[in-house]
């Protein structure tokens, strides 16, 4: 009997504003795309095309695994996606395929080394650690979301790795907040990771901005930049990290996804701007 | 009955017809069945059946390029039913049904050209009968391709997609404003298909679902009531009000997808539907984002507000309306102060009325 047929959707928030907001999304598809495990891969999205509401029936595999591309558990991941794919109580999804939705890619334990990866990353430095603080930095509470929890679990397990010096989760909206991100560290070397899917508003303009980096964040600023002493390595959002693909994947095999096997011939061809 | 030129046949072809003719092929006016006494063989556009050994059959189907070869590639192709009646529909020329293969071939050793969107589509074929596919922007279906840039992956038109000939940002990607300058020469179908999924994404499955009786349609009322958190206050927009928005957003003008769906399934929208070659299914996020600013816009209490005007300066503001509508401003010449959507004209009304207070409250 052959394998069933398996397709992966990998579901973003998109932007009507920013073109770069769904850039990251269509990255990670493509390395997926690239590695060939899965017979047919798609992006969806909220504010994109094709949208959540559209994505089902444009595959025809017999098992559809979906993976929300979201930082946290929260609104998105529990009300809106579920709801516009017709996966949720009631409604009746627009596919002969069996849907497997999986957790966000955000509250994976593997998460961790996405952010560690970023973290050698923006600082060029496979060994960084010792005399080293790091700040991960979450949305917070603004609207009902609970990426706190997030931004507070990856936190404390780099701590518990003994590997920085200092490992601080810090908030946009709720304390404590990323604005005075100096004073939550003793090291002289901070780096800086925003928990974000994409680099948009937040983390182009907000964050580095209200840490001081830069008065305009059109003028830009250095990596590192010196305030108060302090050194900040700030890496813009983690989801750009091409690591986030295997998260991604992860997620994907603990819905039942088989993804040890080539099923395309796209393996074969160079992703354009890779 | 006309040959395509160029066109042979392969061993590998007659061997799979062969094969084939176990279970029976019927193809397009092709038959061909294994019997108690060899095989029996219809062609088209023949009236008789003739019933041949197999070594008699193998130089036969070596001699019918065409029914042959065409057989071969659509019963090759492991693809949907959505995409295989898309590939299909390139072929069909006229629009209304396939024509035989003996006509496709011929106009397919010619070029085959079909319109999906803001796309060109053309078709060939291969001298085995494989099909091959180019794309292009429409606008530019007689530029030479050396003043093109070429693309073979798929994956480029995720980035081509995405900006406009001025680099503006489409969030819509089905609005007419596809950027120009690019093709994709040679195309396999598989590649075709992936490569159409970027630019109008999920436009096959949406027209194959309607041309099969299979389109489901959510009306306004019910993609609104479905909205939560900020968006469901476009609920609250008013019956009027929604006319409005689809005339502003979802025609022709704006966006290429054909509106299916209506206020509700006993209240039609009068407004046009628009001529797209696949439809669209239910209200997008871009119109329902829209939507609660007008419906915020509309819950506010209107006031009169007196407004003096000069007769040339209430045309002014037509204008004025009309040119954004439409995206006109930028055709607007600097010194042509007789169209009242000219920069220095509205920056003369803007002073002039921030003076008197009108409009420009401090």
């Amino acid at each position: 009997m052959p394998e069933p047929s398996q397709a992966l959707v990998v579901a973003g928030h998109g932007s009507h504003l920013n073109p770069e907001s769904s850039t990251p999304i269509f990255e990670h598809a493509n390395r997926i795309r690239e590695r060939g495990v899965f017979d047919e891969v798609r992006e969806a999205f909220w504010k994109e095309e094709p949208a959540f509401r559209e994505v089902l029936r444009t595959l025809d595999s017999d098992e559809i695994y979906v993976v929300p591309a979201f930082m946290s558990n929260g609104y998105f991941t529990n009300q809106i996606i579920p709801r516009e794919l017709r996966i949720a109580d009631g409604w009746k999804p627009e596919t002969d395929g069996q849907v497997h939705y999986s957790e966000p890619v955000g509250t994976h334990d593997s998460m961790t080394d996405v952010i560690i990866r970023r973290v050698e990353t923006v600082t060029n430095n496979p060994a960084v650690g010792p005399e080293t603080g790091l700040a991960v930095v979450g949305h917070g509470t603004e609207r009902h979301e609970d990426s706190n929890a997030s931004t507070n679990a990856h936190a404390a397990a780099i701590r518990a790795r003994d590997r920085f010096d200092e490992v601080q989760a810090l908030f946009m909206d709720e304390p404590p907040y990323i604005d005075d991100v100096t004073e939550h560290f003793e090291t002289g070397d901070i780096v800086v990771v925003p928990l974000f899917v994409a680099d948009g508003y937040h983390t182009r303009e907000d964050i580095p901005e209200d840490m001081g980096l830069t008065d305009d964040y059109r003028d830009g600023y250095d990596i590192p930049t010196t305030i108060g002493g302090h050194r900040i390595w700030y890496s813009g959002a983690v989801g750009t990290e091409p690591l986030l693909a295997d998260v991604i994947l992860e997620r994907a095999a603990e819905a039942g996804a088989t993804i040890d096997q080539d099923r395309t011939t796209r393996a074969t061809k160079p992703t354009p701007g890779a | 009955m006309v040959e395509a030129a160029h066109c042979t046949v392969t061993e590998g072809q007659i061997d799979a017809a062969i094969t084939a003719a176990h279970e029976g092929i019927s193809f397009e006016g092709f038959e061909l069945r294994q019997t108690d006494g060899g095989y029996k063989l219809t062609i088209p556009e023949a009236n008789t059946s003739e019933t041949l050994t197999e070594s008699a059959l193998r130089e036969r189907l070596a001699s019918i390029p065409v029914p042959l070869t065409n057989w071969h590639y659509w019963s090759a192709l492991d693809v949907s039913d959505a995409k295989y009646a898309f590939l299909r529909w390139l072929e069909d020329a006229r629009g209304e049904e396939l024509p035989p293969p003996g006509e496709r071939y011929t106009q397919l050793a010619d070029e085959l050209e079909r319109h999906w969107g803001e796309l060109l589509i053309t078709t060939t074929i291969d001298g085995d009968g494989t099909r091959r596919y180019s794309l292009r922007h429409q606008a530019d279906a007689t530029t030479p391709d050396d003043e093109l840039t070429a693309y073979d992956d798929p994956l480029a038109a995720q980035r081509l997609a995405k900006e406009d000939d001025d680099g503006r940002y489409r969030p819509l990607k089905t609005a007419p404003t596809l950027q120009t300058g690019w093709h994709f020469p040679d195309c396999s179908a598989a590649d075709l298909l992936e490569t159409v999924s970027f630019f109008y994404p999920a436009t096959v499955a949406n027209w194959y679902a309607e041309s099969t009786g299979g389109l489901e349609v959510t009306h306004w009322s019910e993609t609104t009531a479905r909205q939560t958190g900020i968006y469901d206050v476009a609920a609250e927009l008013p019956r009027d009000a929604v006319d409005w928005a689809v005339e502003a957003c979802c025609v022709d003008s704006q966006c290429l997808k054909r509106r299916e769906w209506e206020y509700d399934e006993e209240t039609a929208i009068d407004v046009p539907a628009g001529n797209g070659e696949f439809p669209c299914r239910e209200p997008c996020s871009l119109l329902i984002a829209a939507a609660r600013k007008w419906s915020l816009i509309e819950a506010e209490e209107t006031e009169a507000m007196p407004l003096e005007l000069a007769p040339s300066e209430r045309d002014q503001l037509e204008e004025l309306l009309d040119a954004v509508a439409e995206g006109k401003t930028d055709e607007i010449r600097e010194a042509d102060v007789g169209d009242g959507a000219n920069r220095y004209r509205a920056r003369y009304l803007r002073a002039k009325l921030r003076e008197k207070g009108v409009l420009f409250r401090e």
